[in-house]
């Protein structure tokens, strides 16, 4: 077993795993303020009545949803060669993820019930204020858990930004790996980092849901 | 522009090479992925804690370490191990745990989605559970879950991309190779990009015809032959004699 796994070897990978955590915490915290963000300005914008708004936004959310994520960073890293890759990593993790929580957003603002939208009429406010006010308000409520899975979910794909040379926690280990030819420890570790972050904050998000259902 | 085009005439039957170990990939993990799903979905429900633990561990492991890293652990640890495979069994066998995890959890919410009435009824006709599982639960499941099952599909789909970085020639190799030979990122990328949209809308009209099968089996809407019929149902069975 001990050719096999060193705790000498495990304790010199950590510390640039960890400073690599940082990178992966920082793109998970800046992706999912965009995708936030993002997804509900496309969900909203799905709402317009006209369908020369609503089609090509249609077909772009359905493009970027059905493509791989890895392609999408490679390609827009390519695309911009002056731009920091950390940035491009950020902005496609937010726009990739931005098209699910589109989804979310559309749920949550169809599950407010008809009732409120009359009342909003009757008292006859204003369209930003029904949306500010009334609508948005409910809306958000019921869609914070599917926001948190979807950050979690972000978490667990940042290691693809390894493809752009970005050097998160994934990369910290691989590049480990690439210099001693051992994996294993690097790895492993990460593995268990992931595991370790992601599974109790799915619980939270799990109590939450519960809490706000 | 039309040197390219004639570059990626070229480079078509790479092209189809590419797109069949995509396909062997996302099938292939599909397959497993399906198989753990049901497995681990139905022993998450289990009554014994035999069962239930380890099933609640493997699917919890799998959904919380990273899909990359996976697949990278499979390929570089595992053969320190003793296991040397294949690069195809080994993205085959990432993408089938990673996504059999997430499968197993639509799996255990459409069984539960199922009205407790239908459990009962089936046990009032004495059927044993093998056969109440097989003939009354999974049908009413299994439609409920497709939608779901499309999306890890697609999902997975999209993970394949990976297999380019453990040596595999798919779509993702093809897409960098034409970049070198065109030297056009934007061509090249785009191509590659719309080679994956057309799989997954091809995959998923699969799923939706797998869907309507379903729902038509329980006896609520159409069959799938009167889906996909051009001409119009005619109105032969409505008053007919008059």
């Amino acid at each position: 077993m001990n050719d096999v796994w060193s705790w000498q070897r495990a304790a010199e990978a950590l510390p640039p795993i960890l400073e690599g955590f940082r990178i992966t915490l920082l793109a998970t915290v800046v992706g999912t303020a965009i995708a936030a963000v993002l997804g509900l300005l496309v969900a909203l914008v799905r709402r317009s009545r006209s369908r020369w708004v609503t089609a090509p936004v249609g077909l772009a959310v359905e493009f970027v949803r059905s493509t791989p994520l890895l392609v999408q960073l490679v390609f827009v890293y390519l695309m911009l060669p002056s731009v920091p890759a950390l940035v491009v990593g950020c902005v496609v993790l937010g726009v990739h993820y931005a098209t699910y929580m589109s989804e979310v957003y559309r749920a949550g603002i169809d599950a407010v019930p008809r009732g409120q939208w009359e009342a909003a009429k009757a008292l006859d406010l204003p369209r930003t204020r029904v949306w500010r006010a009334v609508v948005l308000p409910q809306a958000i409520r019921k869609t914070l858990p599917g926001l948190g899975n979807y950050a979690i979910s972000m978490f667990k794909e940042t290691p693809y930004l390894f493809a752009i040379s970005v050097v998160e926690m994934f990369t910290a280990a691989q590049q480990f790996g690439g210099r001693t030819f051992v994996y294993t420890e690097a790895l492993t570790m990460v593995g268990l980092l992931f595991l370790l972050a992601s599974y109790p904050t799915s619980l939270l998000v799990r109590r939450l849901e519960n809490r706000l259902a | 522009m039309s040197d390219n085009l004639s570059t990626l005439r070229d480079a078509l039957p790479r092209l189809g090479e590419g797109v069949v170990v995509t396909l062997q990939l996302t099938l292939g993990g599909a397959a497993l992925a399906l198989v753990l799903a049901l497995l681990l979905g139905l022993g998450s429900r289990a009554g014994s804690l035999w069962v239930r633990g380890p099933s609640r561990f493997v699917v919890e492991f799998f959904r919380g370490t990273s899909l990359v890293v996976q697949l990278f652990w499979l390929f570089y640890v595992l053969p320190v191990f003793g296991f040397r495979m294949e690069s195809l069994a080994c993205g085959i066998l990432a993408l089938g745990l990673n996504y059999g995890a997430y499968g197993a959890e639509v799996v255990r919410g459409s069984i539960n989605a199922v009205p407790q009435g239908q459990w009962e009824a089936a046990t009032a006709l004495d059927l044993g559970p093998v056969h109440r599982l097989r003939r009354v639960i999974l049908p009413q499941a299994w439609a409920l879950m497709i939608p779901m099952l499309t999306n890890l599909l697609i999902q997975l789909l999209k993970g394949s991309a990976l297999a380019t970085y453990i040596l595999l020639h798919d779509v993702n190799y093809f897409i960098e190779q034409l970049r070198r030979s065109t030297q056009d990122t934007f061509f090249s990328y785009t191509v590659g990009l719309l080679v994956y949209f057309a799989l997954a809308y091809v995959l998923t009209l699969g799923m939706n015809a797998l869907e309507v099968r379903a729902k038509n089996r329980l006896g609520s809407g159409p069959s799938l032959r009167e889906v996909l019929r051009v001409a119009p149902v005619p109105a032969t069975t409505r008053g007919g004699a008059a």
